[in-house]
């Protein structure tokens, strides 16, 4: 545990010290900020649910960027070290492997909670302060889709540490990340999309729509936050598919929480066994 | 003698290449061993098997009693480490650095400064790696090979990039290390540097050890000839030649000077005869046969046979 917790340190110690803290903070801030106050434009000021409607822009802004994001930070995490010498000498101490990946994955985690926690905490905090009334109910809604991001950011580190212990150099593990993060996020819910309409509602029935839907975190991460609650599907449209899922907010975070542990333990896996 | 590192018939292969076959010595506490080979004879994998950073395919290995690679740490707590190439984060200080790995093995970061003071960084140790030149580099990785007062020291080319000051302050504390009871492994090309400070010389060539042994026995098994030098008079040069026969394998250097290549057994019957009084002899000069000279005869005389 203490090893873990060394390693960890020393992922957010770097990451300060190379801005990688304040680049992602000041950005997520910054989109946050922007979103919540050119984003209430549509509704106009007679909107009283207006953290509702940030909570819908900024899910989709997280959508976008936290995996590319978790990715960035992450495909280098395992070969980088490789590459560049600092691993063999990290693993001539008395440290498994499994507590330096585990500590990175803490250390990146904390990078992009803070980042993301305050990021788009300034956006509701700057609502609040500018005389907004928001009820408890909204604020519930707003912790949920903060948690889910950094959820959803965890399961995409997991990602890019299962390809950065898998592939034998950086130049590789960026390109297989920038395909991984094009897939889940553009071309997924494109083919899926071209499916249910070529289909016409014959063969895919609701019960594997779910589970396609399953299959893709960002996905996972939509539904929560667009259904979780009543007023959040009205503004985001969603409320029909609300209805019709199977997929409760429980087992939605369950899902998500799989795609962080299993990619993970992947990783753990082709990183024991590689040879040095 | 306590033997601290044993390796027991131990062969490793990477796909169809055996880097290192059916090596087996041991290491006993408080010497220097010199680890001597060409670039791919097998040096940093069997650091890296000591280690426990890979699995021998066939054999066994005990480091301080355990198995490197079973995941057991005791070991390695005592056990310090110099890659070959040092390389660190660069965006941390050199003193963050240490303090990292003073924290994996559980010093206290007390120990920090005097380290980086013995290594000469003291005046750097709050600049970032990134700004350290070769040389600092290297010195930084000697201090963290040095955290937790190792028994086992495994040095893979540790004097590259050193400046000749340096190196001496290094084998000092080297020797010091030695003489409280360390087992100091160097690995490195640099084998006229190594033949002061290593007590004993292990010689690998394409995986296989080939030699092992004091300086003084591989001398012995080697049967190289000592040079000697004779410097004799202008008007001497003429007649030395029958004075010393047989001479045996001899030849002129310039006008006054011979050198012969001399056995270890006739060396000091023809010692005697050129120092006789009354000789020609002005000046003479006695070289044994360098590391440099025994490595190369043992890896030819292992290409012979093959």
């Amino acid at each position: 545990m203490r090893n873990i917790l060394i390693v960890a340190g020393k992922e957010i110690q770097e990451g300060l010290r190379n801005r990688w803290v304040l680049a992602t903070t000041l950005l997520l801030a910054a989109l946050a900020l922007t979103l919540t106050f050119l984003g209430s434009a549509p509704t106009g000021n007679v909107g009283v649910r207006a953290l509702d409607v940030v909570i819908v822009s900024l899910s989709s802004l997280t959508i976008f960027l936290v995996p590319l994001i978790a990715l960035l930070i992450s495909h280098d995490a395992i070969v980088g070290e490789m590459e560049r010498g600092t691993m063999v000498l990290l693993l001539s101490y008395p440290v498994a492997r499994w507590q330096v990946l585990l500590g990175k994955f803490v250390g990146h985690l904390a990078i992009l909670a803070f980042a993301t926690l305050v990021g788009y905490g300034a956006a509701a905090g700057a609502l609040a302060a500018t005389g907004t009334t928001i009820d408890s109910q909204s604020w519930v809604a707003f912790a949920s889709m903060v948690g889910s991001s950094i959820l959803l950011g965890a399961a995409f580190v997991a990602v890019g540490y299962c390809v950065s212990s898998l592939v034998r150099d950086r130049g590789t593990a960026a390109g297989i990340s920038i395909g991984i993060w094009l897939l889940f996020v553009l071309i997924y819910d494109m083919g899926l999309l071209g499916l249910l309409v070529v289909d016409q509602g014959r063969t895919v029935s609701g019960s594997i729509l779910s589970a396609l839907l399953l299959l893709n975190p960002t996905d996972v991460y939509r539904l929560f936050n667009l259904t979780s609650s009543g007023n959040v599907s009205a503004f985001s449209g969603m409320a029909g598919v609300a209805q019709t899922s199977h997929l409760t907010p429980p087992v939605l975070l369950a899902a998500l929480a799989v795609w962080a542990l299993v990619p993970l333990t992947l990783a753990a896996v082709a990183f024991s066994r590689r040879e040095l | 003698m306590t033997v601290t590192v044993e390796i027991h018939d131990v062969t490793k292969r990477f796909g169809h290449v055996e880097a290192v076959r059916d090596v087996s010595f041991t290491l006993p506490e408080g010497e220097t061993i010199a680890l001597v080979g060409h670039n791919g004879a097998g040096k940093t994998t069997l650091l890296k098997l000591m280690l426990g950073l890979i699995r021998p395919s066939r054999g066994n290995i005990r480091v301080l009693g355990e198995d490197p690679a079973a995941g057991e740490f005791a070991a390695r707590r005592r056990l310090g480490y110099l890659p070959e190439n040092v390389s660190f984060n660069s965006a941390l200080t050199g003193r963050e650095t240490l303090a990292f790995y003073a924290r994996l093995k559980r010093e206290g970061s007390g120990a920090l400064a005097p380290l980086l003071e013995r290594v000469g960084l003291s005046h750097a140790a709050d600049r970032r790696v990134g700004t350290y030149s070769k040389g600092m580099r290297q010195r930084l990785g000697l201090a963290q090979a040095l955290l937790g007062a190792p028994r086992i020291l495994l040095l893979d080319e540790p004097t590259t990039g050193l400046d000749p000051a340096l190196r001496q302050s290094f084998y000092e504390i080297i020797e010091e290390l030695r003489g409280h009871g360390a087992t100091v492994l160097l690995s490195s090309h640099a084998l006229t540097e190594l033949e002061e400070r290593a007590g004993r010389v292990v010689i690998m060539n394409r995986g296989l050890k080939v030699a092992d042994g004091s300086l003084d026995e591989l001398r012995r098994i080697a049967q190289l000839p000592t040079r000697i030098r004779l410097k004799v008079a202008a008007s001497g040069i003429a007649d030395v030649q029958s004075r010393l026969a047989p001479l045996g394998d001899w030849r002129r250097v310039n006008g006054h000077m011979l050198e012969i290549a001399a056995g270890s057994d006739q060396k000091i019957e023809l010692l005697r005869r050129a120092t006789a009084e009354s000789g020609p002899i002005e000046d003479v000069d006695v070289a044994p046969p360098t590391l440099d000279e025994l490595y190369a005869h043992f890896l030819r005389s292992q290409e012979v046979p093959r």
